[in-house]
Formats: C-alpha cells, sequence, structure tokens
C-alpha cells in the first residue's frame, strides 16, 4: 500500500506541514486531520511543502480548498511551496494557481507571512 | 521487442480505497511495457485512480465489497484501460466541467476527477448497461507518447 504522512514544524507565527509520499482518496484523511488540528489550535498561517510528494490525485486537491475558506477569514493563508512538476501540472491544470499563492522554495512561503505582518504592524 | 501480439491483462478488486495504489501499480507496469515515457504514465495511472476514487465514492457510495475490474488493452497504437463495475450507473452529462470558485465558496470540490481524466486521456468513453455492469474506457495513443 502507499504510503502517506506530514509533520508539521513551528516557525513561529507560521506552521510548516510537510507532505511526503502518496496522497490520495485513501491518504487524504491524514491530510485532513493535519490541517484540523492546526486550525482548532488556532494555527492559520500555513505553508506547504510538497518537496518529498511523488504524487497527488483530485482527493488531495480538495483537502486544500476544504479548509481555506475558513483560514482565510482568519486572516490566515495556506502558501504552496516546493512543488515537483508532476505536482505542479495539476495543480495547474485544474487553476489552483489562480487561488493559491506558490513558491518555489519554502522560505519564499514564510517570508510572505512575514511581509504582510510588517505592513499591518505599520499601519 | 518483437511485435507481439497484445496481451490482455487483468486486475479484480473490491471497492475500497487502500486498493488504489495496487491499480496504479499494476496500470504503471503494463503502460510501461507498452513503451510509454513516465511522464504519460504518470497521467494514465492519474486518469484511473480517479476514475476509480469515483466507482468506489459515487458507484458503490463507499460499500466495501463491491468489485472492480481492471482490464488492459492494446491495439495497434491505442493502449485502453477498461473500468468495469457493478454499483450505480454514472451519468457523465451531469457532471458541469469544475468550477474553483464555486468549490471556494461551497468548501468542497466535485467533477475535478472527470475533468482531469479528460484532460490526460486522449478519449473517455462511458458505457452503462443497467442492472448489468458500467464500463469506462481510458484510451491512449502510443504514437503521442514522447
Amino acid at each position: 500500500m502507499a504510503e502517506f504522512s506530514t509533520s508539521v514544524k513551528d516557525a513561529g507565527d507560521v506552521n510548516i506541514i510537510y507532505l511526503k509520499g502518496y496522497l490520495d482518496a485513501h491518504t487524504a484523511p491524514v491530510l485532513e486531520n493535519t490541517f484540523s488540528n492546526l486550525v482548532d489550535n488556532g494555527r492559520y498561517s500555513l505553508v506547504v511543502n510538497f518537496k518529498e510528494l511523488s504524487y497527488i490525485s483530485s482527493a488531495g486537491l480538495g483537502v486544500f480548498m476544504a479548509f481555506i475558506e475558513k483560514i482565510r477569514e482568519n486572516k490566515g493563508d495556506i502558501k504552496l511551496s516546493a512543488m515537483n512538476d508532476k505536482v505542479f501540472n495539476i495543480f495547474d491544470l485544474l487553476g489552483f494557481p489562480l487561488l493559491y499563492e506558490i513558491y518555489k522554495e519554502e522560505n519564499e512561503a514564510v517570508s510572505k507571512f512575514s511581509q504582510i505582518k510588517k505592513l499591518e504592524n505599520g499601519k | 521487442m518483437e511485435n507481439k501480439k497484445l496481451k490482455d491483462k487483468m486486475l479484480v478488486v473490491q471497492s475500497r480505497t487502500n486498493n488504489l495504489s495496487t491499480i496504479r501499480d499494476f496500470v504503471y507496469a503494463a503502460a510501461l511495457d507498452a513503451g510509454f515515457s513516465v511522464e504519460v504514465i504518470d497521467n494514465i495511472i492519474l486518469a484511473v485512480d480517479e476514475a476509480c476514487t469515483n466507482i468506489i465514492k459515487h458507484a458503490y457510495k463507499s460499500y466495501p465489497e463491491g468489485e472492480i475490474t481492471i482490464k488492459l488493452k492494446r491495439k495497434d497504437k491505442k493502449f485502453t484501460v477498461v473500468i468495469i463495475d457493478h454499483g450505480v450507473p454514472f451519468k457523465p452529462e451531469t457532471i458541469p466541467d469544475p468550477d474553483l470558485q464555486k468549490y471556494y465558496r461551497q468548501h468542497k470540490v466535485g467533477g475535478l476527477g472527470m475533468y482531469l481524466m479528460k484532460s490526460l486521456m486522449d478519449e473517455v468513453k462511458y458505457v452503462s448497461v443497467p442492472g448489468k455492469y458500467n464500463q469506462v474506457l481510458l484510451s491512449k495513443n502510443l504514437n503521442n507518447a514522447n
């Protein structure tokens, strides 16, 4: 059976979710739980690192849609990073770049959150 | 490799999501055998995964004891994955193209799998014989392989 796992790193105000393996209809609930736990704990500034994700189907893409609005209502965001070409192509084919910020590097995505924070504090 | 007579292969699994990886591995090996590039094979197995996920969720409504049969056929340059189930017939014409803005508001997605199948394969065909079986045929032409 294909394996999938997530791990979460605390990076100050931001949490980074690392995905590993195969994300399909069978493993999507694992990612749902990860998002649920973060959101339940008031963590809304999320960066997802796809570097070790080998595969994604639409069931996996659906998880991002399930949480995004609630997270943005709480002034947070899900920013995506470090996708391989194969995974990016699927996101692209379905029009996700219109709804999500996608960065080549994890730290670019993380720094976007601190830029926003600086702007807010400067008001 | 000699141009051997196409060898039809078959896999039968129960309608459970933990079988999706078995299905993908089965199709991957056969498509590799057929001479497709890895990039094209990735597209084929994703299309097959989407078709089978739809069968598990919609045709069998997550009932885990349903049967999914996957047959692989090669005819000339055409590689076809035939997926058969005995669940609720599917009416593809009732599924609209996906609208992400709408899903955003509804917090859920639908129809993404079908859109992917149509985008990734050369041909997608549905045949339902009510009370008997439903069949999805996903085809890719080898000359488009590279």
